[in-house]
């Protein structure tokens, strides 16, 4: 099989005496959507921060096509096509949706023409297309999503990660995000994204990863995940697969 | 972004070079040319503070670093005025290079980099206050040497515009920023930091570039003071004085726009010119005004005149579409 | 190395002058837990402080620790009405906007007073000032020796307010969960005046303890308060017994570098002393709130 695009490899975090990532490994591969569930307080967004150069791992390494990229800061990662999207949005709030976008197209753009039409194309892709000129901070959370991906997207990343970019949001804004997201990867963008909306993980990814108190508990097929004993115990705490079961069986 | 074309600021800088055709006052072109030089420094200021984000309290420290080697180089070395004029922007951006590299390198943002500002200029005028090259406690007294060649002249007209010229090349270099990556890079970053760094916005670097080119065109600012006024001190050079008038001119006026500075700048100075009126010469009392009206406009009009001329506008096409909507509906 | 009659003197001293900057460091250090802004005017407030200490004695001829007793109350109120009247509505709740309207208050009071006073250096000349408590091993000026007990004293008075009073514990609530604070109904703008005055008022008390043996001059606030700001990055922002404890530890390494380094020079030191505290600390213990 070839080599995955992003490999991380048995990371630890430690903040003072909190251990938040414990010997966490896993594997993405190129053009697949993979995601990383769990409860919450996992450290998921603690991986998602180390793989994308805002904090150095305490322990492990990160590697990006064959290289080795571990503590290598964000600006670089985003130069060698790893772009992050937060989970709590963070807008240029001053600047309007299309100056917004266009930050990211000037990654690769030097002329700021080039970068707002660049930024003009991909704010139509996902829909934003009628709000260029809207301050950022008047838009809907819904919105704000939106331009969170489309930043991302102008910045032309080979691997986007997406933290909770369904947070927030309704079933109906959800639908219309999840097709969104499919098309990014058809276009050959990796995706490795945290989340929590279960029908999305289901209708999404590939491969899924289960994170529970800083350790890996669980990977393989959505379907498969979700129905694994460890997995439930880990949402719904300890025995609780067994209860679960048990009552099921009960009601046959 | 949306901003004053080239043509707006040739029509501005045009209108203001003929005011010493218009009178002969010194009065009036002294004011102007003191007007001038704040929004010079000021203009300094709102590339770092307004476009950048990051609030100085201590731009003093390029303000008289500018100053003193422009003077120290004429005085002490007999150099070129115009040459030590140079060497005069070139130490400052040197010294904004230094303190940028070392506070950027830290991460000090916010509060703490507006204090670490305020203690590098303290540090530089207790420096100036004691060194026998700065002229410790007497200060430096440039000789009169009333010809262009010595970046002097017999009337006040040339400074006033070769001010005016140096003022005009601060609000293209800003234009041009505005209009460029860096531009952007350095909106960006104010905005938001970390959301810049995830779409590859090398921020240190930026904030570096941005501190480098506001210390250069403070300290013109104050390589020119040293040529007009012939004397400085270290609390002239690096005194708070100024560090407060490089970043009132700029709120005042609009913080983060091209004219801002220069239009918060005539403001200030007028005031400070009819509290004087008014008032006396007492020591203080000026700064007394300009503390209260930076508290005035970040109370009330946070964005500087700038910005309520922009609302005012706003207001205005709201109101006029909604006139025109009541006589066709 | 210098012998211990020079030495134990000049660690006891430090630790006497440690004292008051820890007080005004507490001040700070309350400001910023609670309300997470550096309080820029901290200086020029100290600055009026003194000014009123010294005219209380000047012309109503109240002796320091008896002015204590007045300006306390009244330099509290002063602190509530800026934080509560002035401070709070023009910041916005912007942090950016919060460091430019406490510049701005330092920039008016500090210059209210020079030109209502002059540049003039000024001493209180007291009969007591010159009395000392012969210790054997040192010499200490009686005001210095009361100055220091009055401290501990007033950081135990806090204490006692912050542990056990309805304001103290909602005072710790605002500081640690604002919101939940406020959803509890809490008035936190209240709260936020309170103890913006209760740091002003510990200015008052310093500078009752520091006019017997110190001059004033509209700018003498602002070397302590670098020193207090230094103190209170060091001993971790928000944190009372780190104000203190720093405040006793810096006044200490002041006086041993005074001793070897020697008067201007000193000057020069608190500053850079502070650039480098500042430059070292670690990003994350400071700065911006995540």
């Amino acid at each position: 099989m070839a080599e995955p695009l992003l490999r991380v490899e048995r990371v630890f975090k430690r903040f003072g005496g909190l251990l938040a990532v414990d010997n966490a490994s896993l594997a993405v591969e190129a053009g697949q959507i993979t995601a990383l569930i769990g409860p919450n307080g996992a450290g998921k967004t603690t991986l998602f921060s180390i793989i994308s150069g805002f904090l150095p791992p305490s322990e492990g390494r990160i590697f990006y096509r064959c290289a080795d990229i571990t503590g290598m800061p964000p600006h670089l990662l985003a130069r060698r096509g790893i772009v992050r999207t937060f989970q709590i949005v963070q807008p240029f709030a001053g600047l309007t949706v299309h100056e917004n976008i266009a930050i990211g197209a000037h990654l690769s753009r030097r002329s700021r023409a080039d970068a707002l039409d660049a930024a003009a194309e991909v704010a139509s892709t996902v829909g934003l297309g009628d709000l260029l000129g809207r301050p950022a901070a008047s838009l809907t959370v819904a919105g704000r999503k939106r331009l969170e991906v489309a930043r991302a997207l102008a910045a032309e990343p080979q691997l986007l990660l997406l933290d909770e970019v369904l947070a927030g949001l309704n079933p109906g804004e959800v639908a219309t995000m999840v097709p969104i997201i499919r098309g990014l990867a058809e276009r050959g963008i990796t995706i490795l994204m945290i989340e929590h909306v279960m029908q999305a993980v289901m209708s999404l990814a590939e491969h899924v990863f289960v994170l529970a108190e800083g350790h890996i508990v669980a990977e393989g097929a959505p379907r498969a995940v979700v129905g694994n004993p460890r997995v439930v115990e880990a949402y719904l705490g300890h025995g609780a697969a067994a209860r679960l079961s048990a009552a099921g069986a009960a009601h046959v | 972004m949306r901003g004053p074309s080239i043509a707006h600021i040739v029509l501005v800088i045009a209108a203001l070079a003929t005011v010493p055709l218009l009178t002969a006052s010194n009065v009036v072109l002294n004011f102007l040319t003191v007007a001038l030089l704040i929004a010079l420094v000021g203009q300094g200021w709102n590339v770092l503070g307004g476009y950048g984000g990051q609030y100085s309290f201590g731009h003093a420290a390029f303000f008289g670093t500018g100053a003193y080697v422009s003077a120290i180089l004429q005085v002490r070395y007999g150099v070129n005025a115009w040459i030590a004029f140079a060497l005069g922007i070139a130490g400052g951006a040197l010294v904004g290079a230094a303190i940028g590299l070392l506070t950027f390198r830290s991460g000090l943002k916010g509060a703490y980099f507006a204090l670490v500002t305020l203690a590098f200029a303290e540090v530089l005028r207790i420096l100036a206050s004691v060194a026998p090259i700065t002229g410790a406690g007497v200060g430096i007294l440039i000789t009169l040497d009333l010809r262009p060649q010595a970046f002097q002249f017999q009337s006040r007209a040339p400074f006033y515009w070769i001010m005016l010229a140096m003022v005009a090349v601060s609000l293209v270099i800003v234009r041009l920023i505005e209009q460029s990556r860096f531009g952007a890079w350095l909106v960006a970053v104010r905005e938001n930091e970390d959301a810049a760094k995830a779409i590859g916005v090398d921020a240190t670097r930026v904030k570096l570039a941005a501190m480098t080119i506001s210390a250069a065109i403070t300290a013109a600012g104050g390589g020119f003071y040293a040529q007009y006024f012939l004397f400085i001190d270290s609390n002239i050079a690096y005194g708070p004085w100024i560090s407060v008038e490089a970043l009132l001119a700029p709120i005042v006026g609009g913080i983060g726009t091209v004219f801002g500075p220069l239009l918060g700048a005539l403001v200030v100075k007028t005031l400070g010119e009819l509290t004087k009126l008014i008032t006396g010469d007492a020591p203080g009392l000026d700064l007394v005004i300009y503390g209260g009206l930076l508290v005035l406009i970040i109370a009330f009009a946070p964005r500087g005149i700038a910005g309520l001329l922009a609302d005012l506008r706003v207001r205005f096409a709201r109101l006029r579409s909604s006139v025109s909507e009541r006589a066709h509906g | 190395m210098l012998s211990l009659v020079i030495l134990v003197p000049a660690i006891l001293n430090g630790l006497l002058t440690g004292a008051v900057y820890g007080l005004v460091a507490l001040g700070l250090t309350l400001i910023y837990g609670v309300l997470h802004i550096i309080n820029f005017a901290h200086g020029a407030l100290l600055t009026a402080a003194m000014f009123a200490a010294f005219f209380a004695h000047r012309f109503l001829g109240l002796d320091p620790y008896v002015a204590t007793i007045v300006l306390t109350p009244l330099f509290f109120a002063l602190g509530y009405c800026l934080q509560r009247f002035v401070i709070g509505p023009a910041a916005h709740g912007e942090d950016r906007n919060i460091l430019l309207v406490t510049l701005g208050l330092a920039v008016v009071i500090e210059n209210v007073l020079l030109y209502a006073f002059g540049g003039d250096t000024r001493t209180l000349n007291l009969d007591y000032a010159f009395n000392v408590v012969d210790l054997g091993i040192a010499f200490l000026a009686v005001p210095r020796v009361i100055g220091f007990g009055i401290v501990l004293a007033v950081a135990l008075v806090l204490w006692l307010i912050l542990s056990l009073t309805d304001t103290g514990k909602a005072i710790r609530a605002v500081a640690k969960e604002k919101l939940g604070a406020e959803l509890s109904g809490i008035d936190v703008a209240h709260i936020y005046a309170v103890t913006f005055g209760l740091g002003t008022a510990c200015l008052a008390i310093a500078a009752c303890l520091l006019i017997p043996t110190y001059y004033v001059n509209p700018h003498v606030g602002n070397a302590f308060v670098l020193v207090a700001f230094t103190i209170v990055v060091l001993g971790g922002m928000g944190s009372v017994t780190g104000a203190l404890v720093g405040g006793l530890f810096i006044g200490v390494v002041e006086s041993l570098s005074g001793l070897y380094l020697g008067e201007s020079l000193g000057q020069i030191g608190i500053f850079v002393m502070f650039i480098l505290v500042l430059l070292f600390r670690p990003s994350g213990l400071f700065g911006e709130r995540a």
